[in-house]
């Protein structure tokens, strides 16, 4: 797996000297490199297929300009106003979430595609306590209905870790079927326990006291800043504790790892459940700061999405920062493209899968454009190929 | 074999002044190589003296910067290794290229295949050609043989069949012994003189200089990516060699010196262990080691020594049978608890095993004590604490690296050995577990090794030493344990025995064979 951060335990005053910055340099474009080349060409993708589209409409005359003018209303959407901002801030926060959640699983070789199941289960829970405490004191009912998310979600994430630790149990099969199983029980729990009496379909209450305050704007929530916390609570388990040197290890050498006395099985249990908490706390937040109620439908992609982010984070907490951000500004600058330029918001999609597929196909890329010293694969591409090729071999 | 049929023809395969340039490495500078027909021509050279490179650019893996091949005397370029197939060039390489779970026929048939009509493969046919293959240099192959049920001397052979299948002219054979037992290696050898003799071109590349000796009809050596010289094995002998791919003088047998034994270290009654199948591969083994003492065991790869050593380690749980340390039962303990009881450990499959190879040399140099003082406080690590004690040990075990921020792979195979060593090798150590620990390594390093266990030894810890390497155990044993089909079947003094003797018990059990074979159960 590539370590993306620079060498650990530098407490020497660096010498910057030219060889040592020529160094740094280079460390740093042999890391960003793929994912950067991988957004440019997604975006020379994006523009010819916004010239194409413009081949369906009948008689209209093809406009080549157009990509240049969709671009600019998606960058002026998303950061061209400070309203724009702050949406794009608040799309990005439970990204960063759903993208640590991700990438933490990818740290320790495992692939959590359940982060979507977990971020309902996450929303679900948090709506549920939200509800019942919506009258109590807020420096109560927040952190109850937090909780309650991030455990929820850590429970739908140590079903699976459990599950691999014990059977062998693959947890992308298990996770799929839980992201399943959780649209089941919002289903249910919307139109059941916690429908609201007299609404024509089926909604819950809002959660009122429990919401998340909003602190920028007209929409940015206190989630933001969590978010930045649990940046910050991630880089530090994973690269200063000795819990997230195990977590590591398990993941690039899990034979090595119980050599050296590590336990693989308790670290993907362990591992699996903190990256539910997070994918739950990303639905917690998005409850709690943006909808503040939930209905039978609630469910947006964030859980997927988040796996490309953690890709193009290539699972560092900093990188995963980065690209949630980008997620987020797409997300919130596609409604002004929409409007000025005509392109529909769903261009947004084609970006991101654009860039999912072309980091994913990294060694396409470096052979054709002759890239020398940038970093091989994605290690957390390598886990993907990994945990099915291992799990077919038996 | 006739000088002037060999003067009169030009060489099957002639490389001219072959130069290949990494970022920052001459990779081979202005190589020169011919090879006659029907000739074993040995390459020589050190872990990363260029060798690799130079059969990388033959296969059309690299491409020359500067520099032609010639093959009959004709200037050929080769594009990739489907070229160089089809331009009959072949290698084996040293991690068999075989899908375990086809059959010989398969492997062999694979990308290659014998069609009877559009559909359907001409199985017939195919065995037909591949037990005749076979039959002609010498060995009998059933085709039918699931590959990994083969023993890896077998597998070898699969291998040189499938070369030969696709016509194969010239035979690069990548460090073929590294695997093989010393009766395997006779017989392997055997079959390489039988191609010769039909007028293959073999290339052998070794580290091993009494084999290539033996075998090759000539010889060239590589340092540093130059060609430092060409000898005929008649004309030189192992330490000229030894110097040749060293740069200076090397002593090739390490002095063993006096062993003071003491008290009994490690004591294992009974143990029975079962491999990842669930068949009893250790099937009752008892020894001893003291104090001060190195235990060899030798064997055959596949009787049971890996299980015997990971039961020891803790990494594989014990059937039944006891294994303790100092008078203190440690059967079944955890490799962390085994560990901090003064247990250090070289596994066998390093990259497995050993290192994290996309982690730092630091932190590989921690693996085993990450969560103990100095390296960590409380849940933290102490990254300061981490690359000093790294950087005294890259120093202390000559680890050649630029810096302890290197990541593992950037190291060569030695050089990773060399780490784990100083890992495992470093502190107090009651019992030090070697499992081929010098392996694939070049001679340089192989020393260097052995003086650490022989400095280890003198220190007072007790040193297992399981190695497929007959002369290894041989030369640093002060006991040699001779394991056979799960059973230690013989003891010799490391000091007197006969190597022929040991290698028959290897490969026969004496004795223990028969008996076995009656009041055993069916293996």
């Amino acid at each position: 797996m590539i370590e993306v951060e620079l060498p650990p335990g530098r407490f020497r005053p660096p010498e910057l000297t030219r060889d040592s910055l020529r160094h740094l340099l280079r460390r740093t474009w042999a890391s960003v490199a793929l994912p950067f080349i991988s957004i440019l060409l997604a975006l020379v993708v994006g523009a010819i297929v916004i010239v194409l589209s413009q081949l369906i409409v009948p008689g209209r005359r093809v406009d080549l300009t157009l990509p240049l003018a969709a671009y600019a209303a998606l960058f002026q959407g998303a950061l061209g106003s400070f309203d724009g901002l702050v949406r794009t801030l608040v799309a990005s926060t439970p990204l960063v979430f759903g993208g640590l959640s991700v990438g933490l699983a990818f740290r320790a070789g495992l692939f959590n595609i359940g982060a979507q199941g977990q971020f309902l289960l996450g929303a679900l829970a948090a709506v549920w306590v939200g509800v019942m405490l919506r009258d109590a004191s807020p420096f109560i009912a927040l952190p109850a209905a937090l909780a309650a998310g991030m455990l929820a979600g850590a429970a739908w994430g140590f079903i699976p870790g459990f599950l691999k630790a014990v059977s062998g149990a693959h947890e992308v099969v298990t996770t799929i079927m839980l992201n399943y199983t959780a649209v089941s029980v919002i289903a249910w729990a919307v139109s059941e326990p916690l429908d609201q009496p007299g609404s024509a379909s089926p909604i819950t209450a809002t959660v009122e006291n429990a919401g998340l305050p909003i602190l920028i704007g007209r929409t940015g929530h206190a989630g933001i800043l969590l978010a930045i916390v649990a940046v910050v609570v991630v880089w530090w388990l994973l690269f200063k504790t000795t819990r997230g040197f195990e977590i590591r290890t398990v993941g690039a050498n899990p034979d090595a790892a119980r050599y050296a006395g590590m336990r693989p099985r308790f670290i993907t249990v362990l591992t699996m459940a903190m990256a539910g908490a997070l994918a739950g706390l990303a639905g917690a937040v998005v409850l709690l700061g943006v909808t503040r109620y939930m209905t039978a439908s609630f469910g947006t992609t964030v859980g997927f999405d988040s796996i490309a982010v953690a890709l193009l984070g290539r699972s560092h907490p900093v990188g995963i920062v980065f690209a949630a951000l980008l997620f987020g500004a797409m997300r919130s600058g596609a409604p002004l493209m929409q409007i000025q330029a005509g392109i529909p918001a769903e261009l947004v999609d084609v970006l991101q899968a654009m860039i999912l597929l072309f980091l994913v196909a990294n060694a396409v890329i470096r052979r054709v454009l002759k890239l020398r010293g940038v970093e091989a694969g994605l290690g957390t591409t390598e886990t993907i190929t990994r945990t099915y090729g291992a799990e077919a071999v038996r | 074999m006739s000088v002037e049929v060999e003067t009169v023809r030009a060489p099957a395969l002639e490389m001219r002044g072959i130069t290949k340039r990494y970022p920052g490495v001459l990779a081979n500078d202005q190589i020169d190589l011919d090879v006659r027909p029907g000739e074993i021509h040995a390459l020589l050279g050190e872990n990363g003296a260029g060798k690799t490179t130079l059969m990388n650019v033959l296969y059309g893996l690299a491409k020359p910067d500067e520099g032609q091949i010639l093959l009959d005397g004709v200037e050929v370029r080769i594009a990739g290794p489907a070229d160089a197939i089809a331009q009959g060039i072949n290698m084996v390489h040293q991690h068999f290229m075989l899908v375990p779970v086809f059959s010989v026929a398969d492997n062999i048939l694979l990308g290659e295949e014998v069609m009877r009509d559009p559909v359907f493969i001409d199985r017939a046919e195919a065995h037909r050609r591949i037990v005749e293959l076979g039959r002609r240099f010498g060995f009998e192959i059933d085709p039918d043989a699931r590959v990994g049920s083969l023993s890896v001397g077998w597998q070898q052979r699969v291998e040189i069949l499938k070369a030969l299948y696709r016509n194969a002219r010239i035979l690069v054979l990548d460090e073929p012994t590294a695997v093989l037992t010393p009766q395997e290696t006779e017989e392997i050898f055997a079959v390489l003189r039988r191609l010769a003799d039909a007028g293959h071109s073999i290339i052998f590349i070794s580290h091993k200089l009494y084999e290539v000796l033996e075998i090759a009809d000539r010889i060239t050596v590589i340092r540093r990516g130059r060609v430092v010289g060409q000898r005929v094995p008649a004309e030189t002998n192992e330490d000229e060699l030894a110097e040749l791919m060293v740069g200076r003088e090397v002593q090739l047998t390490v002095d063993r010196g006096e062993s003071h034994p003491a008290d009994v270290r490690l004591s294992v009654e009974g143990l029975r262990v079962r491999d990842d199948r669930g068949t009893e591969v250790v099937r009752g083994v008892d020894l001893e080691i003291r104090a001060g003492e190195i235990l060899g065991i030798a064997g055959v790869a596949g009787n049971g020594q890996d299980e015997l050593v990971e039961a020891i380690v803790g990494l594989r749980p014990v059937a039944s049978g006891r294994v303790s340390l100092d008078g203190i039962d440690v059967t079944g303990r955890s490799p962390r608890a085994i560990n901090e009881a003064g247990v250090g450990y070289v596994p066998a499959d390093r990259h497995r095993f050993g290192v994290v190879l996309s982690f730092p040399i630091s932190d590989n140099l921690c693996l085993t004590s990450y969560h103990r003082a100095p390296f960590s406080r409380g849940i933290f690590r102490d990254e300061a604490a981490i690359e000093s004690a790294a950087e005294e040990r890259i120093r202390e075990f000559d680890v050649r690296t630029p810096s302890a921020a290197a990541a593992a792979n950037t190291l060569s195979g030695g050089n990773q050995q060399k780490l784990i060593v100083a890992r495992e090798f470093s502190g107090e150590t009651r019992l030090l577990v070697l499992d081929q620990p010098t392996r694939g390594l070049d001679v340089g390093s192989i020393e260097f090794i052995h003086r650490q266990a022989i400095a280890k030894r003198d220190a007072g810890s007790a040193i297992m030493l399981v190695s497929a390497e007959l002369d290894e155990v041989l030369e640093l044993s002060d006991r040699i344990a001779v394991m056979y089909r799960g059973r230690i079947v013989a003891v010799r003094d490391g000091r007197t025995a006969d190597k022929n003797e040991v290698g028959l018990l290897m490969a026969t059990g004496g004795e223990e064979r028969e008996a076995s074979q009656v009041s055993g159960p069916a293996a």
